[in-house]
């Protein structure tokens, strides 16, 4: 938490929103979402499917442009760059997790985790050694020229989990990271996204349903119908038993 | 970090190459198959055109009528490479929104599925004129109306050329289109 304290903001949203469709078949999936987020915390986005929560998050990740308002990642309104400077900016900035993965399915894990430094201009031999390292990291040292379908479901995340860090990104996105996994393992891979969090002190957002998720953040979002709903704090979901909250 | 700070450059060439050929190991035989399907196309077109050769008429007549059917089996076999080369751009629509998320600029994506398409075209169209040529000289044996060696090779080469060339052209467009797409919608696309 004392990281958070000093309230760096790393991303923030003013009055984004976004609109799929036209005319009367259009649909408002966020509707004016202004937030700060901060250097080096644990956030959750929550809420019910259809609330708005994974185009809030492709919004923050620059995956998609919103409709109206503007996401500025370290001070840079991202709506403002160019695809190519775009790409930069996933490349080296901002690390992504996905719900089902979404490994490569051609390259093994060492590859998988490498692509993104050669995209960096990283040298082949450096990129084979870091890679190596940060599978390590997650305890995949032993799979590195496994592909991903002779690995279980929990591995398959942990070689995301290498891949996003990559490049030392600030931000690391999570979307549902737990969702595809059964409990055990799921647990697992929380206790690593925090242990990442507190050791890199890298900023993990990460859109989720997981109650084992929300014991570990320092803030939590809530999204209903597209808007911002509360915002909780850690000492807050102490205080009332946030099994009141969900 | 300012915008100054963005200068991105692509990876060398070889990143993409081996994403091209671990693209065709991996899926081997997915791959076979459009490699065979743009083979038959142009082994048609090499067919026709052999007999054409093999004819030799100086009749205006049938000569017109073997050129039309040349150029009919040359469309017939873009169809068939354009339907291919669709499909397997739109089978991995999520792969691209992936690659883009780990920093791959669309020029990147494009180049993976331009050298992709190259060498299944060169495979595909090389052995499809192959066996075109060498049915039809071996049809034409008995009636001992070969095409000399010169020829029959010209042949060969003009249909691996064009193979290779509907080949890139037909996967080049949807690729574009895949890789300007924002991530977002890529992840989306279930096929």
């Amino acid at each position: 938490m004392s990281e958070v304290k000093k309230h760096e903001v790393v991303v923030r949203t003013s009055n984004v929103a976004k609109q799929y469709g036209e005319g009367e078949a259009a649909v408002r999936a966020l509707n004016g979402v202004s937030c700060e987020i901060y250097s080096g915390e644990y956030l959750s986005i929550m809420g019910p499917s259809g609330s708005g929560k994974s185009t809030l998050f492709n919004m923050i990740g620059g995956l998609d442009k919103p409709s109206e308002g503007s996401v500025f990642v370290n001070s840079v309104d991202i709506a403002q760059l160019t695809p190519r400077e775009l790409a930069f900016l996933r490349c080296h900035t901002i690390g992504y997790i996905f719900q089902t993965f979404n490994l490569i399915t051609v390259r093994t894990a060492l590859e998988n985790v490498t692509l993104p430094m050669l995209f960096a201009g990283t040298s082949p031999d450096e990129a084979e050694e870091r890679g190596a390292k940060l599978l390590d990291l997650v305890g995949l040292g032993h799979r590195l020229h496994h592909r991903p379908s002779e690995l279980s479901g929990g591995q398959q995340q942990r070689v995301a989990i290498a891949r996003s860090l990559a490049n030392n990104p600030a931000i690391i996105l999570a979307d549902e990271p737990t969702g595809n996994l059964d409990l055990k393992t799921g647990q697992e891979i929380i206790d690593l996204l925090r242990h990442l969090n507190e050791d890199r002190n890298v900023t993990i957002i990460s859109a989720t349903h997981d109650h084992k998720m929300l014991d570990v953040s320092d803030r939590i979002f809530h999204i209903r119908d597209g808007q911002l709903a509360k915002i909780e704090t850690k000492e807050e979901l102490a205080l009332t038993g946030h099994s009141a909250q969900l | 970090m300012s915008r100054e700070q963005f200068k991105n450059v692509d990876p060398p060439f070889w990143v993409a190459w081996n994403q091209a050929l671990a693209s065709i190991r991996v899926r081997f035989f997915r791959q076979l198959i459009t490699s065979v399907g743009i083979a038959l196309g142009i082994a048609f077109f090499a067919c026709i055109q052999t007999m054409r050769l093999a004819e030799a008429s100086h009749e205006a007549e049938t000569e017109a009528r073997l050129k039309w059917l040349v150029a009919t089996s040359l469309v017939m076999c873009l169809v068939g490479v354009t339907n291919s080369m669709l499909m397997s751009v739109a089978e991995r629509y999520r792969e691209i929104g992936t690659i883009k998320c780990l920093g791959a600029s669309d020029s990147f994506i494009v180049k993976v599925f331009f050298l992709e398409a190259m060498l299944l075209g060169l495979v595909g169209s090389f052995g499809g004129s192959l066996l075109g040529v060498t049915l039809m000289q071996l049809a034409n044996l008995t009636s001992g109306n070969i095409v000399p060696f010169p020829a029959a090779a010209g042949v060969v080469l003009i249909g691996t050329v064009v193979g290779m060339f509907m080949t890139v052209a037909a996967a080049i467009a949807p690729a574009m289109q895949a890789a300007r797409m924002p991530a977002a919608a890529a992840l989306r696309v279930e096929v």
